[in-house]
């Protein structure tokens, strides 16, 4: 039975979807695209929260990035398979089914030792991927537009066929998310957080919790991947890079681990600097960003979240 | 047995600067407790402020062999000057966070360093391989060994044995020591602690510093060189063992030579043979080789 | 005397030590139903080791702890747990930045085994059953306070609190007045008492205790055992305990403050 809260949930969700289309008409094609991107990338992100709510934090997400993103690229050079949500959904899948062997063991680690394992995993892949010329090797490879349903789009509209189906699959998972944090395992992961001993000590494993936050947190990376491949339409070893994976961090630390919403945003302003920067200052966006950083450790340790807490008096009770 | 031999060398010398890097990265981690991200920018800054001194230098007819002594005091400059300023300015505002916090606060200094780099240098490379010529070649059966790697291990012995005569058998030594088991205690027992920090820091930007400087003639000094030493000193520090000296110089061995190993023998392994053995480390004795640490909760 | 004296833990010749210490040495303690049972001893000699290894915290060396039939001696703590045997902690155990209601929902979820990840936490029955233990406990009015800002003796009380949400067979008390003040521990473990009693439902709830202050035992154990060096030197009730000479050389002293007006 769906309770009334997810009812709401959902409903908001879909409103935010059409709002979203409904921008889309309005606004220029390279804002669009830019907000594609933030929007795979920030389902990544999405990742990280969940588990950060666990009291860990991966350094290494571009292990479900990469395999989402190869996974959907490969079906649709190599199989056919066109169909933008078939090959999202198949790149989270995949991600899920990499991340699955390490779930268990991952999860008995904590602070660096995790960071690391997660980091040298995605690094591995990086060098497998980057060796590997059947994959592209060190170049990778393209996709072309995909298609969604049967329709073809043409050049001009593939832009927001993609925005249409990044922007639905982040507004469903927003939802599954907040429903995901506010349950009970939910309240559980955050109870882990904070003593893992007392979780233990009543009874629960938490091996059990932060294993199923990894396993979460690669379908949602698998499903950016594969967004991001179609959107960029092109897939390379980077997505598996350190520095890749350092950038969904830095969204989640900025965006804190209260608000999903948060985490879209914080994407989307990572994008814009990024763009700008690039575009004005190419030799000052990554110190703009580590400045900004600092200032986010230093004066917002709950990230943007919170501060979104206190402009929306009328939310329901932040978990 | 020429592969054997050309392997082991090869994977010596890429040991060598990596063992002098890794050492200052696993000196910070044991004394500040900081998993410093931004140490490969530290070598970064080091290649660059190497290059381009000793680039000056032999532009006035300096000797190609003495510049070496350049790059060393290049390496000394940088360490003096960035150093206090990252450490005193930057760092010391987070001391007592937790780790993985303090780890994204050099992640943000690894962004600014980037960029600081391009600022400074420009983003064209930079080659001083003079330098690299300048000690000749040594014949070792029938091949022959650039005089410069040759010197690169050298120095980089000599920095391992200096370091840990420096922990070990001087009074500053057992002080740092005591620093690294416990801040809380040394500092109830009257050392300078937040000294004791800002040198340790120096001595591992001075570390960084060096190895890229020393690197500098061997490669062209260019936007990047960063983001892959950093890796690869993590792997390093990480097989080691956090916070020991013997685990930096083993782990840079295992890496250079399973590095070189895979170049000679199966390339495909190069990249990603080494992060296979970090992973493999850490999944059945993650606290390194050379234990120091606790690595898991359950 | 109880006639019919069902046996819940029997822990069967348990040694334990680290390195040279002995920190238990052949302990065998039957535990019966319904029990009020009081660890006796000064530090160090073998209480919180005795409860530890009950708990799965500690492995014995050697010998058995028996649960209802069951060997559980290999057990990890939360499987003991789920077996009926909960826990307070001396120095309680609680999710600081949650609030005190979220605390008991944790608790109340983990002891039933539910990890849903779509029903929601907070649901109405959880919430109303939170308050209600909260209520026994007199913390009811601290619900929706985040546990660091509260003082000392109200997390006390909330760590035993999320103990007996999970209605254990067994609930072991590790030092349940400890950083209490003086004047208020027997208002505390009267609360405590008293939450026990009101909630237990067909079965009474066996309770262990480990406790310093000779007054609290007297008046709340109905059976007493005195550890030192890791041997159980008595078992009984309290005054025969009490009386000891053993127990007063090593445990109390040879002269007890019992002129301490007791409420």
């Amino acid at each position: 039975m769906i309770a009334t809260s997810s009812k709401r949930v959902f409903l908001v969700c879909a409103l935010v979807f059409l709002l979203l289309l409904g921008l889309s008409l309005v606004l220029p094609k390279w804002l669009i695209f830019l907000a594609t991107i933030a929007l795979a990338n920030g389902l990544v992100s999405l990742g990280i929260v969940l588990m950060m709510r666990s009291g860990v934090v991966p350094f290494g997400q571009g292990l479900v990035f990469a395999a989402g993103g190869y996974t959907a690229a490969l079906l649709f050079n190599r199989l056919g398979i066109t169909d933008a949500l078939a090959l999202s959904l198949m790149g989270g899948i995949a991600a899920f089914l990499i991340a699955l062997p390490f779930a268990s063991l991952l999860a008995r680690y904590r602070g660096i030792f995790f960071a690391m394992l997660t980091l040298a995993l995605s690094m591995v892949l990086y060098g497998i991927l980057m060796k590997t010329n059947a994959l592209g090797g060190s170049d990778g490879f393209n996709v072309t537009r995909p298609t969604l349903f049967g329709f073809r789009p043409e050049a001009a509209q593939s832009t927001f066929l993609l925005w249409g189906v990044t922007a639905g699959i982040s507004c469903l998972m927003a939802g599954l998310a907040r429903i995901y944090c506010d349950s009970t395992r939910g309240l559980l992961s955050l109870a882990v957080r904070e003593n893992e001993l007392r979780v233990e000590y009543l009874g629960m494993s938490v091996v059990n919790i932060v294993a199923w936050n990894y396993l979460l947190a690669a379908f949602l990376g698998g499903l950016g991947g594969a967004l991001s491949v179609l959107a960029l339409g092109h897939i390379d070893p980077n997505f598996s890079y350190w520095t890749t994976s350092g950038e969904f961090v830095f969204v989640a630390i900025l965006a804190g681990y209260q608000s999903v919403i948060a985490v879209f945003v914080g994407s989307l302003l990572l994008e814009l600097v990024r763009s700008f920067s690039s575009a004005y200052f190419p030799n000052t966006w990554q110190l703009a960003l580590g400045i900004f950083l600092l200032l986010v450790i230093r004066f917002l340790p709950d990230g943007l979240g919170s501060q979104m807490y206190r402009l929306l008096p009328k939310r329901p009770t932040k978990d | 047995m020429n592969l054997l031999i050309t392997i082991i060398f090869d994977g010596l010398t890429y040991a060598a600067w990596l063992f002098i890097v890794a050492l200052g990265l696993t000196l910070v981690f044991g004394v500040l407790k900081i998993l410093n991200i931004a140490h490969g920018s530290f070598y970064a800054v080091g290649a660059y402020a190497g290059a381009s001194l000793v680039s000056w230098l032999l532009s006035i007819q300096m000797s190609p062999a003495l510049s070496v002594v350049a790059l060393v005091a290049a390496a000394v400059a940088v360490s003096a000057i960035l150093a206090p300023l990252t450490e005193r300015g930057l760092l010391r505002m987070f001391y007592g966070r937790d780790e993985v916090l303090l780890v994204l606060v050099t992640y943000a200094m690894f962004l600014m360093l980037e960029d600081i780099t391009k600022l400074l240098w420009g983003v064209n490379p930079y080659y001083v391989s003079d330098t690299y010529q300048a000690f000749g070649t040594l014949s070792i059966a029938g091949q022959s060994y650039v005089g410069y790697d040759v010197l690169l291990i050298g120095i980089a012995v000599g920095c391992g044995l200096l370091t840990w005569w420096i922990l070990n058998r001087t009074r500053h030594g057992k002080v740092v020591t005591a620093v690294i088991h416990s801040a809380e205690i040394a500092a109830s027992m009257g050392v300078n602690v937040s000294r004791i920090y800002t040198l340790a820091f120096m001595g591992g930007v001075f570390l960084a510093a060096l190895g890229g400087a020393l690197t500098a003639p061997m490669i062209s000094v260019q936007p990047g060189l960063s983001v892959g030493v950093i890796i690869v000193s993590f792997a390093v520090v990480i097989i080691g063992g956090l916070g020991s000296i013997e685990g930096a110089a083993i782990g840079a061995l295992i890496v250079g030579l399973s590095r070189a190993a895979a170049v000679h023998i199966w390339p495909p392994a190069e990249l990603f043979s080494i992060y296979v053995v970090m992973a493999i480390i850490l999944m059945i004795r993650p606290e390194g080789l050379f234990q120091r640490i606790q690595a898991r909760k359950i | 005397m109880n006639t019919e004296k069902q046996v819940l833990l029997s822990a069967q010749n348990l040694n334990r030590n680290f390195g040279a210490v002995v920190a238990a040495a052949d302990v065998s303690i039957d535990i019966a139903k319904g029990e009020r049972l009081c660890l006796i001893g000064s530090n160090g000699a073998g209480k919180t080791t005795f409860v530890n290894m009950i708990t799965g915290y500690l492995k014995p060396t050697s010998g058995r702890i028996v649960l209802a039939d069951e060997d559980i001696t290999a057990l990890a703590p939360r499987q003991i747990t789920r077996r009926g045997v909960a826990r307070s902690f001396q120095i309680p155990q609680l999710c600081m930045h949650l609030s005190v209601l979220d605390n008991m929902l944790a608790s109340l979820h983990c002891s039933r085994g539910e990890r849903s990840f779509f029903r929601s936490g907070r649901e109405p029955e959880a919430v109303e059953e939170c308050h209600n233990l909260l209520g026994r406990f007199d913390l009811a009015k601290h619900a929706s306070r985040p546990v660091m800002e509260l003082p000392g003796g109200v997390r006390k009380l909330l760590d035993i609190a999320m103990a007996l949400i999970g209605q254990p067979k067994l609930l072991m008390l590790d030092e349940p007045t400890s950083g209490v003040s003086a004047e208020e521990k027997f208002m505390t473990m009267d609360t405590v008492m008293n939450a026990i009693d009101r909630g237990a439902q067909s079965q009474p709830v066996t309770v262990v205790f480990v406790e310093h202050d000779m007054d609290i035992v007297e008046r709340y154990a109905s059976r007493v055992i005195a550890f030192y060096s890791g041997r159980v030197i008595a078992d009984g009730s309290s005054s025969e305990v009490l009386a000891d000479t053993e127990v007063q050389r090593y445990v109390t002293g040879s002269v007890r403050s019992t002129e301490k007006a007791a409420a």
